[in-house]
């Protein structure tokens, strides 16, 4: 399989969101807004492309009875550093991210990557395969984000396109967080199938 | 009376899957059946309580005293993963019935995003050691509260019929929504 | 180079390693951060202060002090000077009667009392609803705005409660903490600056406010 292959298979075939259902905690918690759907995801795929590439490049030294601990605090690592880049940088974004920043350690998304991906293969297509991944998670995330925040206040990435008032509020809270992205999996779904 | 308002706030308003959006794999993998979830349910509960205990004195007297708060997020992932063990092996020595009925959730719970989340949570609201075993207790009851409720919605759900593109994944997710709406009735109970 | 075996001394080297260089890479990253973060927190600061207050040529930051509000608790206060003398001040105030967590608020007042703005530095409210609290009242529609509200003639409160504010829809919680975050503001304000009998009322307001959350 070429990197252009493992590129697209992660943002289509094995999307994260839609195809393999999982990390939906970030998915569903983020997505008040387009643009901080996107931003999760990005810091999603950033953390994805650092521990897939360390993974890879420490998998001969790991033994495997400890490879869950140890790639847990890689993992740990390069949140942490988000967490504290995000902090110096984007403290707005920061602080509207909040607690789902650090729980990216428990984003199964990351883990199952190392553990299927980055463990078996080098470390230029663990690079790509974390890129892909992250891409459609980023992707998938700004979709959902962007949806909920249209049918909810009638703004696309803070553009208003119609008056609040006509909006659905509920879009915005926690149920239509659930219902919206169910809609899009079945709608996801159809199109698989055609 | 502010103990009470807590475990309210937790189990009700603040509902750790339905508002805030914490142990959604679970919730979501483990809820095809009532008994299975009121297992994972009492497990998570069980975790959730020692890991903050666990992880709020680690914090108190090892990172804030050397001053080492960066290495909150991998000292508290490390501390669940091992307690989690720990249980695990514990267990299985001293209760063998009890390691029957949560023994295979365990392993699970390390990544359930719930545990870490709290233990986080009870550091950021500044709670004492008290309040943050008040809070862990109730949000593990709530999460078992919304996944038996789940489960049993879902027991019904296999029965019925339901349009093609709906099947599987997008009909528990609505379902879920609808719950959710549900639980936002309590929201001005506190 | 071969895959390490599972052997008691391998796994604890391979993991105290990975560890070891983990902590180190954290460490080296957090001091780079440190003070970026420190001056992101001050600029924040800096400029919720310069778009409460009146025009000032003094460095509030520098004069801040400490204020006692009426109920036990003390407030950062920074005084906006124009030419040595007194125009309004930021108060940096807070409020834990929240729907979830802690609410901060940075709100200026002018010498006499009246709210010139305010911008809310951190709060965990519900998107969509309670999170709303920063455009919601600034907005000049109805009695939802608190802005040039003079805090002199009493505690401000929503209408639910007989004030005459209106709460954010469907978030009464959040409006209610609002503003109660406010009228501490305003009494740390002005206990400090002894000029108006308004403590006291505002006193009363907060109990109140706090008998009907719980």
């Amino acid at each position: 399989m070429n990197n252009w292959k493992v590129l697209l298979n992660g943002i289509i075939t094995e999307n994260p969101t839609f195809v393999l259902l999982l990390g939906m905690c970030p998915t569903l918690a983020t997505t008040s807004s387009a643009i901080n759907g996107m931003s999760m995801g990005l810091a999603t795929a950033f953390v994805l492309i650092c521990s897939n590439m360390a993974i890879s490049a420490c998998k001969k030294i790991i033994p495997d009875m400890v490879r869950i601990p140890a790639y847990i605090v890689l993992i740990a690592t390069f949140v942490t550093v988000v967490q504290l880049l995000m902090e110096a940088y984007l403290p707005a974004l920061n602080a509207s991210l909040g607690l789902y920043v650090p729980l990216i350690v428990v984003n199964c998304i990351v883990l199952g990557r190392a553990e299927s991906f980055a463990a078996k293969n080098g470390i230029i297509a663990s690079a790509f395969d974390g890129l892909g991944i992250g891409i459609g998670f980023t992707l998938a995330l700004t979709l959902l984000g962007g949806v909920r925040e249209l049918l909810g206040t009638g703004k696309l990435f803070g553009l208003t396109l119609y008056p609040e008032q006509y909006g659905s509020l509920i879009f915005v809270l926690a149920p239509g967080a659930f219902i919206a992205l169910g809609y899009l999996i079945a709608i996801v779904n159809k199109f698989q199938k055609a | 009376m502010e103990y009470v308002l807590i475990f309210i706030a937790a189990v009700f308003v603040n509902n750790v899957v339905l508002s805030q959006f914490l142990g959604i794999c679970p919730f979501l993998g483990v809820s095809k059946k009532v008994d299975t979830a009121m297992g994972m349910g009492a497990a998570v509960t069980f975790v959730l309580a020692i890991a903050t205990i666990v992880t709020f004195l680690v914090q108190k007297y090892v990172l804030d005293v050397f001053g080492l708060g960066f290495m909150q997020t991998i000292s508290f992932i490390l501390i669940i993963a091992a307690l989690v063990q720990m249980i695990e092996i514990i267990l299985k020595k001293v209760s063998p019935a009890l390691y029957q009925a949560l023994g295979v959730f365990l392993p699970l719970i390390t990544t359930n995003c719930c545990v870490l989340g709290v233990a986080i949570l009870v550091i950021q609201k500044e709670y004492n050691l008290l309040e943050s075993v008040v809070y862990a207790v109730a949000t593990g009851i709530g999460f078992a509260l919304a996944l038996i409720i789940f489960a049993g919605i879902r027991e019904q759900l296999a029965m019925t019929r339901i349009p093609e593109g709906l099947k599987g994944t997008p009909i528990t997710l609505i379902t879920a929504g609808l719950l959710a709406m549900a639980f936002m009735g309590f929201s001005g109970i506190v | 180079m071969e895959k390490l075996k599972s052997t008691l001394p391998n796994m604890l080297l391979s993991l105290t390693g990975i560890s070891v260089i983990a902590g180190a890479i954290l460490a080296v990253v957090y001091s780079a951060t440190l003070e970026p973060i420190e001056m992101a927190k001050v600029e924040a600061v800096n400029a919720a202060i310069k778009a409460v207050t009146p025009e000032f040529d003094n460095n509030p930051s520098d004069e801040a002090y400490m204020a006692a509000t009426s109920d036990g608790d003390s407030l950062k206060i920074y005084p906006a000077k124009k030419e040595g003398e007194l125009v309004g001040a930021a108060i940096e105030t807070n409020t834990m009667k929240g729907f979830s967590g802690e609410i901060k608020i940075i709100v200026g007042f002018d010498k006499a009392g009246k709210l010139l703005n305010y911008s809310v530095m951190q709060h965990a409210e519900t998107p969509g609803l309670g999170a709303k609290m920063q455009e919601w009242f600034s907005t000049d529609k109805n009695r939802q705005s608190v802005i040039g509200r003079s805090l002199a003639e009493g505690p401000l409160a929503v209408t639910k409660d007989g004030g005459d504010v209106d709460a954010i829809t469907a978030a009464t919680i959040t409006s209610r903490a609002f503003l109660e975050a406010i009228n501490r503001a305003y009494s740390a304000y002005t206990g400090s600056d002894g000029a108006t009998g308004a403590t006291s009322k505002s006193d009363n307001a907060t109990k109140e406010g706090g008998n009907e959350n719980e």
